[in-house]
């Protein structure tokens, strides 16, 4: 597990008339799943490579579980840390399994341990090992490399991953589909993620909170429904299209929106609805049913309600911005 | 008598024959000298150049400024330099320095060419500059360095005739001989073997080189 701490980050690259990241403050709390969104050239990148120090800051601390990122040497810090970026770049002349092996070497893991350990994770990202083990990344889609770039990035198991636009380069279709694997697999392992991205379905999708920066600011850091239902300001809401209530709906999750069970709370036979699926499944299974609220279920426990006036406090919240 | 028939017979000659195989151990001593020190010099040099615009405009240049120089020129001008004179140092000396374009030009490309994002994966994971180079660039860029290797061993091989006349020996021995003993035969016990080592190298290098490359499909 680990969290991250931004305090005051300013980084100035040399002949740049103002800076990339501007006295940035914020913290992610250990198992969070954080999303850097803003326009190219807000400082998004930058800023999350300061992180494993691939950048150095010009000004301010980042403390990594209380630590001070300084104060680790740049090789330790990084083989603690999962790194995915949008370019892949898994070793052309290694297969598979030995891609996967390179933490875990460099940390002087014994063959057998590391062998079981890229199976299991083959298995984690639904590569068949015996299959795809002796594969050259040549060998596989787009889509398989960056699965199997997140394997790499996991594959030491570190408490805190950074992913620089992972899906970026990568098709609609197959960027939905490693979405979808990127929430099974956080609902699994809770890594503390920082995700880079400047599609705003994606950061609306994934993340538990949004970082969304500007001209190396934070403009606003807070939860995908209170972000499209509160925006922080006119660029706020232009940026993920606060006004367009139905695509809205589609991208937030149910236990984004949903309220806590009520102590006496019982079942009564109301349609259920799982905590993962998008309040636009639910608006249309209220509406089919007729029921005044759903049961949401996460792993078949009942984890919260969901009712009309939730998703049209959602629509009217954001009528007032 | 047939011209082939007749070197082959001047050849099997006992005597002939020890002066061959001398010959050929003595170009093959010098083809892979020169080579080895060449590519001593030119790997770290070209992993220097690949990483600095300005070490690569002033060595890439200076190399093939060198290049343009015919290799006997190259072998005269070093007999003139005092310490040097008719030796086998002086052809070993000259051909380095043709070994060296080649095998520095590739080494650069090598180096050079390899993807940006593959560089920062590996310094992402927290891999130390020493492994990234050894593990990562270094193997990538073999493939490329060999094609070096070919081009350069064909052109040391063939250039190697020429150490004859300064002191070098090897099998332009037998061209020498041959020209100045207007002999068609001799000087073929000398310029065929050089023709089957060339022939050799580029093949034996091809193969080389397609076993160090990673898979593209």
């Amino acid at each position: 597990m680990s969290s991250i701490r931004f305090e005051h980050i300013v980084k100035r690259f040399p002949n740049a008339p103002r800076p990339s990241v501007d006295d940035v403050s914020f913290e992610v709390p250990s198992g969070q799943f954080v999303v850097l969104l803003g326009p190219s050239g807000c400082g998004k990148t930058t800023l999350l490579k300061m992180v494993n120090r691939l950048y150095e800051p010009s000004a301010g601390k980042i403390f990594i579980d209380g630590q001070d990122s300084q104060a680790i040497r740049e090789t330790e810090l990084r083989k603690g840390i999962g790194y995915v970026i949008q370019q892949i770049g898994l070793f052309p002349h290694m297969t598979v399994a030995e891609n996967i092996s390179v933490v875990p070497r460099l940390l002087h893991w014994d063959a057998e341990r590391i062998s079981q350990r890229v199976d299991e994770l083959l298995r984690l990202i639904e590569l068949e090992p015996a299959e795809y083990r002796e594969r050259y990344p040549s060998q596989m889609s787009g889509g398989q490399q960056q699965r199997v770039g997140l394997a790499r990035a996991l594959a030491a198991d570190p408490g805190l991953m950074l992913m620089d636009e992972p899906f970026g380069a990568i098709d609609a279709i197959t960027r939905a589909s490693l979405q979808d694997e990127m929430l099974r697999l956080q609902r699994q392992l809770h890594k503390t993620i920082l995700f880079v991205t400047h599609d705003v379905d994606e950061a609306l999708r994934l993340a538990d909170k949004i970082v969304i920066m500007r001209r190396g600011k934070v403009v606003q850091f807070d939860t995908p429904f209170h972000i499209l239902t509160q925006p922080a300001d006119d660029f706020v809401a232009d940026l993920v299209g606060a006004d367009d209530m139905v695509r809205q709906l589609g991208l937030l999750r149910v236990e984004q929106a949903m309220a806590p069970l009520p102590s006496a709370w019982r079942q009564n036979g109301h349609p259920t609805i799982g905590s993962a699926d998008n309040l636009r499944e639910a608006l249309s299974l209220l509406l089919r049913t007729g029921a005044d609220h759903l049961t949401v279920l996460d792993a078949a426990q009942p984890v919260g309600l969901v009712s009309l006036e939730h998703i049209r406090d959602l629509t009217s919240g954001a009528e007032e911005s | 008598m047939d011209v082939f028939a007749k070197a082959v017979q001047y050849a099997m000659e006992p005597r002939n024959l020890d002066k061959l195989v001398d010959a050929l151990t003595r170009h093959l001593y010098l083809v892979a000298v020169a080579l080895l020190i060449g590519l001593v010099i030119a790997i770290p040099v070209g992993v220097l150049t690949s990483r600095s615009r300005v070490a690569a405009a002033i060595a890439i240049n200076t190399f093939n400024g060198l290049r343009v120089i015919p290799s006997l020129a190259i072998l005269f001008v070093f007999i003139a330099i005092p310490g040097f004179g008719l030796s086998a140092k002086t052809a070993l000396v000259a051909l380095t320095i043709l070994a060296l374009p080649p095998l520095l030009i590739n080494t650069d490309a090598g180096f050079r060419n390899i993807d940006p994002a593959i560089r920062e994966a590996a310094r992402g994971m927290g891999m130390a500059p020493r492994q990234i180079l050894l593990q990562v660039e270094f193997p990538l860029a073999l493939p490329v360095i060999i094609a070096g290797v070919r081009t350069a061993m064909v052109e040391v091989i063939a250039s190697a005739t020429l150490a004859a006349f300064i002191g070098g020996h090897g099998l332009g021995d037998f061209i020498t001989l041959g020209f100045s003993l207007n002999r068609t035969d001799i000087l073929l016990v000398g310029a065929v073997p050089v023709a089957l080592l060339a022939l050799l190298a580029e093949f034996s290098m091809t193969l080389l080189q397609r076993r160090f490359q990673p898979p593209t499909h």
